[in-house]
C-alpha cells in the first residue's frame, strides 16, 4: 500500500487556494521526453517558475488520433529517442524531489497504459506522485478497468467534456471525474483556432448545476489575451499546443526553449492575474 | 445446438464482443456515435430502408455474386473442391461496396452532405467515390502516401469520380494513418460529415455495421452451397486485414459447426521476421486503437508497430474486435500467408482459372492451395475472392521488374 494521502489532494488544494486568492488556474501541456528525455523535468520547473499552477504531461503515442500536427510532431520527436510511459514515471519522481506541491497529471492515450498493465501503471503513477490521469480515448463508460484502480491509489481520474457533449453524458461524466474537468473548447483536434468566450460559457452554464469540480477549458488558448479572454467564464486554462510550438522551434537547442516557455507563460499569468 | 449461439447476440449494448470493441474515442465524437447507433439500431429494423438496401445490392452492385466451381485448379491441386465467392464481379471490383451501399443510405438518412473514408488499397476508397458521386454528396478519403504510389489507379479513379484523395504524411504513411487522419477530420467536422469506415473495426455501432451490411456475402454462399453441391462448404477461407469480407462470409455460418473456418492475415516476409501484419496469428498483445480494443500489433511501451504487407489493403496492425472474440473462443483458425506464398497463389489462379485476383484475396488463395490437397475431394471449400487484381498490376509488374 502507497503512502496514505487524500484522494487528489494537491489539485483540490490548489484550486481552493486560487479559488480564495480569486485567481483562474494556468495549466501547461508539454510532451513528455519532446525534445529530448532530459531536459523534460527542467522544462516543468520553468513552467512552475514562470506562474504554472498544474502540470499536464504528455505521454508520448504513436496514433495520437486527438491532436493535431503540433502535438503529433512532439510525440514523433520523443519517441525518437524511445521514451516510454516507464520512462515518463521516472521524471515525475525526479521532478518530486525538487516540487512537492504542483500537482501534475497525465495526459494520452490509453494503449501505452493498458501494455504496461493497469495495475502497475497505477500503483507506480502513485508512488511516484502523479495526481491525477487524462486517458483522451477512454470516455467515462470504458474505464470499468482502470477507473477503480485510480482511485485506489488517489489518481484522479480527468475526463473532457466537448461542445457537442449532450446533457446527459455530461451527468455521466461528472459522476466519473475528480480534479478538475477538461472543457475541449472547439471541435476539432488540439491546436485549432480561438475559442470564443461568450460560446463557452454557454457551455459551462449547465455544468455548473451539474458538479462543483473546477472547469478549465483548452483547445486553442495561445497567448495572454486568448487566455484572459476564456477564463473570464472559466476556472482555469490549458495551454498546449502554443508552447510545444515554442518547444519545436528550438528542437536543436532545447536550453533556449526555457527562455521561450517561461516568456509565454508568464505573459498569460499576467493577463490572467491582472 | 450449436456450440456457438452466443455469438450472433453480440455485441452487447455497449458495442462489446466479450473484452474487444467498445468505444474509445474523444469526448467530441461521442455523441456523433450514439446518434449513429440510435439511426442504425432503428433503419436496421425498418423494412423500406432494408429493401432499399435490398435493390441497390441487385441492381447497382449486381448481386447476386456468383459461386464459381474452380474445377481446373481443384484438380491441379489434387484435393477438395473450391469454390470461389465472386465478390471481384461486383460493381467497383470488391465486396467493400455492400458496405458503402449500406453506409451511405444511413448518410443520407442522417442528412450529412459530406463524406469522408479511409483507404489502404483504394478499394474502398473508390466504394466510398462512387456512392458519393450517385448521391451527389462531397467526398474527401484519406490514404496513406506509401499506398497512394503504389495504387496509383485506384487514386485516379477515385479523382475521376470527383472525390478529393488526400495523401497522409504521418507515421508510417500507410492505412493505420489514413485512418487516424479521417478520425481528425471527423472530430472537426462532425456536424456536416459522415464518416464511413470501410472495416469491421473502429468504434461502436461500426464493427457491428459493416459486418452487418457484408453479411449478405455469407448469406448467398450459404444458398448458393445448398444450390450446387447439396450441403455446407467444410471450409470457409477469406483473408483478413481489418477483416471486413472475412466477417461478412463467415458470419452467417457461425452456428454451423461443422463448417470450419480460416482467416488468413498477412505474413509479410513471414511472423518469425516480425515484418508481417498478422495480429492474430502471430500472438500480439491486446491493445486499444481506432476506437476499439482488440488484438494490436504494438512494442513493450505499447507504441502501434510498424506493418509489411504485400497488399495495402491487409497493411494495418489491428484487427475488428469480433475478430478477436472468434479467436479466443476458437470459432475461427487466424493463419497467416507470407507475401511469395500470395504472389504465387496469385500468378497460378490467373493462369489455371483465368481470373486474376486482387492481392489481398490471394492470401485466402495461398491458404486454400495449402488446405485443399489435405481434404477429399468429396468435400468443398468456399474462398472468398474478394477483389479483383487489375489495381495490382503495377505492384507484381514491378516485382517482375517492369516498368509500365
Amino acid at each position: 500500500m502507497t503512502v496514505a494521502r487524500e484522494h487528489g489532494s494537491r489539485i483540490e488544494k490548489c484550486f481552493a487556494s486560487l479559488s480564495a486568492q480569486g485567481r483562474k488556474a494556468l495549466i501547461p501541456y508539454i510532451t513528455a521526453g519532446d525534445p529530448l528525455p532530459d531536459i523534460t523535468v527542467d522544462y516543468m520547473h520553468a513552467l512552475v517558475e514562470a506562474g504554472a499552477d498544474i502540470i499536464e504531461l504528455g505521454v508520448p503515442f504513436s496514433d495520437p488520433m486527438a491532436d493535431g500536427p503540433v502535438i503529433q510532431k512532439a510525440c514523433e520527436r520523443a519517441l525518437k529517442h524511445g521514451v516510454r510511459l516507464t520512462d515518463l514515471l521516472d521524471m515525475v519522481a525526479d521532478f518530486r524531489r525538487k516540487d512537492t506541491q504542483t500537482p501534475v497529471v497525465l495526459m494520452g492515450y490509453l494503449n501505452p497504459i493498458e501494455r504496461l498493465g493497469f495495475e502497475e501503471f497505477a500503483r507506480r503513477a502513485g508512488e511516484v506522485g502523479v495526481d491525477g490521469v487524462l486517458v483522451v480515448d477512454m470516455p467515462p463508460e470504458e474505464t470499468d478497468e482502470l477507473g477503480p484502480l485510480l482511485s485506489q491509489y488517489q489518481l484522479a481520474p480527468i475526463f473532457l467534456v466537448a461542445p457537442t457533449t449532450s446533457p446527459e453524458r455530461a451527468a455521466t461524466i461528472c459522476a466519473h471525474a475528480s480534479g478538475y474537468l477538461y472543457y475541449v473548447s472547439l471541435k476539432g483536434v488540439t491546436g485549432a483556432a480561438s475559442p470564443n468566450a461568450d460560446d463557452v460559457a454557454e457551455h459551462l452554464a449547465p455544468l455548473r448545476h451539474l458538479t462543483n469540480l473546477p472547469l478549465c477549458v483548452g483547445f486553442g488558448i495561445r497567448d495572454g489575451a486568448s487566455a484572459a479572454e476564456v477564463a473570464r467564464v472559466a476556472d482555469g486554462v490549458i495551454v498546449g499546443s502554443a508552447l510545444v510550438s515554442r518547444i519545436a522551434e528550438n528542437e536543436h537547442t532545447p536550453r533556449q526553449a526555457i527562455a521561450e516557455l517561461k516568456a509565454l507563460l508568464s505573459e498569460m499569468r499576467q493577463a490572467l492575474d491582472a | 445446438m450449436s456450440k456457438f449461439s452466443d455469438l450472433t447476440r453480440l455485441p452487447d449494448a455497449r458495442g462489446h464482443f466479450g473484452p474487444y470493441g467498445g468505444r474509445f474515442v474523444s469526448e467530441t465524437l461521442s455523441f456523433a456515435l450514439e446518434d449513429l447507433s440510435r439511426t442504425y439500431d432503428r433503419l436496421r429494423q425498418d423494412p423500406t430502408f432494408q429493401a432499399e438496401f435490398d435493390y441497390d445490392l441487385a441492381h447497382y452492385v449486381g448481386r447476386p455474386s456468383p459461386l464459381y466451381h474452380a474445377r481446373r485448379w481443384s484438380q491441379q491441386l489434387g484435393g477438395a473442391q473450391i469454390w470461389l465467392k465472386r465478390e471481384d464481379l461486383n460493381h467497383t471490383g470488391a465486396h467493400k461496396v455492400n458496405n458503402t451501399i449500406g453506409q451511405a443510405l444511413l448518410a443520407r438518412h442522417s442528412g450529412k452532405p459530406r463524406v469522408i473514408a479511409e483507404t489502404g488499397a483504394g478499394q474502398h476508397g473508390v466504394a466510398t467515390a462512387t456512392v458519393a458521386a450517385r448521391l451527389g454528396l462531397k467526398c474527401d478519403v484519406y490514404m496513406g502516401e506509401a499506398d497512394t504510389q503504389r495504387q496509383k489507379l485506384n487514386v485516379y479513379r477515385m479523382r475521376l469520380l470527383g472525390a478529393n484523395v488526400i495523401p497522409v504524411t504521418s507515421g508510417t504513411r500507410t492505412l493505420k494513418d489514413a485512418m487516424n487522419e479521417a478520425l481528425r477530420d471527423w472530430v472537426t467536422n462532425v456536424d456536416d460529415t459522415f464518416y464511413i469506415i470501410g472495416t469491421v473495426a473502429g468504434p461502436h455501432p461500426y464493427p457491428q455495421l459493416v459486418r452487418d451490411f457484408n453479411a449478405v456475402v455469407g448469406r448467398e454462399a450459404r444458398r448458393q452451397s445448398l444450390e450446387h453441391f447439396g450441403q455446407l462448404p467444410d471450409a470457409l477461407i477469406a483473408c483478413v486485414g481489418g477483416g471486413s469480407n472475412a466477417m461478412g462470409l463467415f458470419y452467417p455460418f457461425v452456428e454451423d459447426d461443422e463448417v470450419a473456418m480460416y482467416g488468413v492475415e498477412a505474413g509479410g516476409d513471414g511472423v518469425e521476421t516480425g515484418r508481417h501484419a498478422a495480429p492474430l496469428a502471430s500472438g500480439a498483445p491486446r491493445g486499444v486503437l481506432h476506437g476499439n480494443r482488440t488484438y494490436l500489433m504494438s512494442d513493450e511501451g505499447g507504441q502501434v508497430s510498424d506493418t509489411h504487407s504485400i497488399s495495402a489493403g491487409l497493411d494495418y496492425p489491428g484487427v475488428g474486435p469480433e475478430h478477436a472474440l472468434w479467436k479466443d473462443v476458437g470459432r475461427v483458425n487466424y493463419v497467416a500467408a507470407n507475401d511469395d506464398e500470395v504472389l504465387d497463389a496469385f500468378r497460378e489462379l490467373t493462369r489455371v482459372e483465368g481470373i486474376m485476383p486482387a492481392l489481398e484475396s490471394a492470401h485466402a488463395l495461398a491458404h486454400a492451395r495449402k488446405l485443399a490437397p489435405t481434404m477429399s475431394s468429396e468435400q468443398n471449400i468456399v474462398v472468398n475472392l474478394s477483389g479483383r487484381g487489375d489495381k495490382d498490376i503495377l505492384t507484381v509488374a514491378g516485382i517482375d521488374g517492369i516498368e509500365l
